[in-house]
């Protein structure tokens, strides 16, 4: 059974850190899958107009396409040029705990990704999503600088 | 004639009939301002609608829609076993996502069905109505009010339930639902006729209260409120004002000023209630007060006009105009949740009576209660009644959203301000929900197109500016007949409905109980 790395991409530069990191990761181990995922910023508690909520099962679909072709599927073709098995899936929720619940879902040993984009105030003052992985993740989780 | 057609013939033959009924009421022209004028035509034209509506039982003095939606909600009560009571902790968990199955993340939550619905109630009806209520009724209104919404919450629920469950879903993913859609299905489905016309019937009555107490009353009360603080100007500027707002959302598609709007009503509402506690804290030694005459005013009137049935009467009328069960709305609003099980949205819509009438509503009734701003007799205890003999009278004659304002202000003086700001916000966000319910019932009837959306949203946009000028009286019984007509054709389904919404609670109930539904947290 292939041992699965998850690589929590967010959609910026820094993502190719991590995706670089897998590699030589899944290298060095061998039989390796690697799952990219993406996680799309949503929280069930928001506040919405009517007509959104009309929209939103349309606007979902659209979200997750538009994620998938621009972020998902260009990092599992890399991978997967590169020689290596890899998969994509984007989730909706808090970064954290749906790469968390997806790492325990798909029974990943090790979550990869890279120094998320957010700093200077909000990181401050609402922590991080990288912060709050690391504190909550049950599977060792790589931080690439 | 065709949809289309028909849809732009209504709004002409209603023009029509304004002209006329213009020429027979506003003369002499000159001697009347705009805003006057506005307010007889208004009048006159409603005024036929309006009686019937409120018409009284043969020999008493109660009117029959009262009658109507109290038997409704206590049928409704007894026929789904005290669901209000037994499922309201489920409901809770519903709202929570307990049984949110998180790969279905991202879609419209059970929360964000039950806050956009309220954004759509939560409003004027509980700063104004119950002033209303209590002005007329005294605090025995209050007791009424809050039995109106306990028994509302089987309305909703059942309601909520077939929103949901006959909703059209169409290949694109976007969803609509509410009363109209399963009238229509419903009734085939059970085979029974004359679903298609109480559709139709729905529709025409669900336009008119979209324009009635989803806009002009909310109008109305926003420009008092702006009155208040700038002083007297005529009604019709304050809404070309907020007809234009209106516009830019729902015509010019500016999605930003609703969302600050529905990010910014729900602090206002937390604020709101807020306000109420401290000052209810504050005063707590007057609180069982206040209950006694909450209590000893629901069986005698304590001296207010019409004793305890004008008590009751106003209760009844103002918890149905605030938390709208029965009415239908709630089933437009809730019908876009993605549920695979219809009943969990009627679990989660039975909490908005609650939070609005049981909760809310007895807040302000218990503020103006404890404020002293109703006068009573020192000798009797019995409270004075005003000049006309309509309402108690009150410190410095006021009424509606100025009672409340006024009640607030003994606690905190600030308090009107931001309560005023409010009254706006809330306002406009009842506006913008009942622009949506008025539309669906509009497209329902005419047919999907730009053309004939168009023509709704100007309407709409009107409305807002005779709201605004005419006179409260007429505007506030408009507002009533209108969304209790609504309720008359609603509820007329949700009996011929009601033994698929039991169905659909034992299958889910034995399902839960047994593990088959799936609990993710």
């Amino acid at each position: 059974m292939p041992t699965i790395l998850l690589i929590g991409l967010d959609g910026t530069a820094t993502g190719e850190r991590a995706v670089k990191h897998a590699k030589q990761l899944a290298t060095l181990i061998g039989d390796c899958e690697l799952l990219v995922v993406y996680v799309i910023e949503w929280s069930p508690f928001s506040f919405q107009t009517a007509e959104e909520n009309e929209q939103r099962h349309k606007r979902r679909k659209e979200e997750i396409a538009a994620a998938l072709s621009r972020i998902v599927d260009p990092a599992v073709k890399e991978l997967t040029d590169a020689g290596f098995s890899a998969r994509g899936l984007v989730r909706h929720g808090d970064v954290a705990e749906s790469l968390i619940r997806t790492a325990t879902d798909e029974g990943a040993a090790q979550i990869i990704v890279a120094r998320m984009s957010e700093g200077g105030f909000v990181q401050r003052f609402m922590g991080s999503a990288t912060a709050s992985l690391v504190m909550s993740a049950p599977v060792p989780v790589t931080v690439v600088a | 004639m065709n949809r289309k057609t028909l849809a732009l013939v209504a709004p002409a033959l209603w023009a029509a009939s304004v002209t006329v009924s213009m020429a027979q009421t506003a003369a002499p022209p000159e001697a009347m301002s705009i805003d006057q004028q506005v307010n007889n035509v208004f009048a006159t034209v409603t005024g036929p609608f309006v009686n019937l509506i409120f018409a009284p039982l043969p020999g008493t003095s109660f009117p029959w829609i009262v009658l109507w939606l109290v038997v409704a909600a206590s049928i409704f009560t007894v026929y789904f076993g005290l669901i209000q009571l037994r499922g309201f902790w489920h409901s809770i968990e519903l709202v929570r996502g307990d049984y949110s199955d998180p790969n279905d993340a991202g879609e419209v939550s059970h929360f964000q069905a039950l806050t956009t619905a309220l954004s759509g109630t939560v409003g004027l009806g509980n700063i104004a109505g119950v002033a209303v209520a209590v002005g007329i009724g005294g605090p025995g209104a209050t007791f009424w009010m809050i039995l109106a919404g306990l028994l509302g919450m089987a309305t909703k629920f059942t309601e909520c339930t077939l929103g949901v469950k006959y909703r059209n879903e169409y290949p694109d993913g976007t969803v609509s639902g509410g009363p109209m859609y399963y009238m229509k299905k419903g009734f085939a489905e059970r085979g029974k006729p004359g679903g298609r016309f109480l559709a139709v019937v729905f529709s025409i009555f669900c336009i008119l209260g979209s324009l009635g107490g989803g806009n002009m009353f909310q109008a109305n009360q926003a420009h008092a409120q702006i009155e208040g603080i700038v002083g007297d100007f005529p009604g019709w500027i304050t809404g070309i004002i907020f007809a234009g707002v209106v516009f830019a959302v729902i015509v010019g598609g500016i999605k930003s000023i609703a969302r600050v709007t529905e990010k910014v009503v729900p602090f206002m509402g937390i604020l709101y209630v807020g306000a109420a506690l401290i000052i209810l804290l504050v005063n707590y030694d007057q609180i069982g007060a206040a209950f006694g005459a909450i209590f000893a005013g629901a069986f005698t009137g304590l001296g207010v006009a019409g004793g305890f049935v004008g008590a009751l009467i106003q209760g009844f009328k103002r918890a149905a105009f605030s938390n709208e069960a029965g009415v239908g709305s709630a089933a437009i609003a809730h019908s876009a949740v993605r549920t695979k099980e219809p009943v969990t949205e009627g679990y989660v819509s039975l909490l908005e009576p609650f939070i609005d009438t049981v909760v809310i509503c007895t807040m302000t009734a218990l503020v103006i209660t404890i404020s002293g701003t109703l006068i009573t007799d020192p000798e009797t205890g019995l409270f004075v009644l005003n000049e006309a003999g309509t309402s108690i009278a009150t410190v410095g004659d006021v009424s509606g959203v100025a009672l409340t304002s006024a009640a607030f202000a003994t606690g905190f003086s600030w308090f009107p301000y931001v309560l005023a700001v409010a009254v706006i916000l809330f306002a406009f966000s009842t506006m913008i929900s009942w622009s949506y319910y008025g539309l669906k019932a509009w497209t329902y009837l005419f047919g999907e197109g730009k053309t004939t959306e168009l023509l709704f949203k100007v309407i709409f946009c009107i409305f807002v500016v005779i709201g605004a000028a005419a006179s409260l009286g007429p505007v506030i019984d408009f507002s009533d007949a209108a969304i209790f007509a609504m309720a008359v054709v609603n509820i007329s389904a949700l009996y011929v409905l009601m033994p698929i919404v039991r169905r659909e609670l034992l299958s889910y109930n034995e399902r839960l109980k047994s593990g088959a539904i799936k609990r993710f947290h």
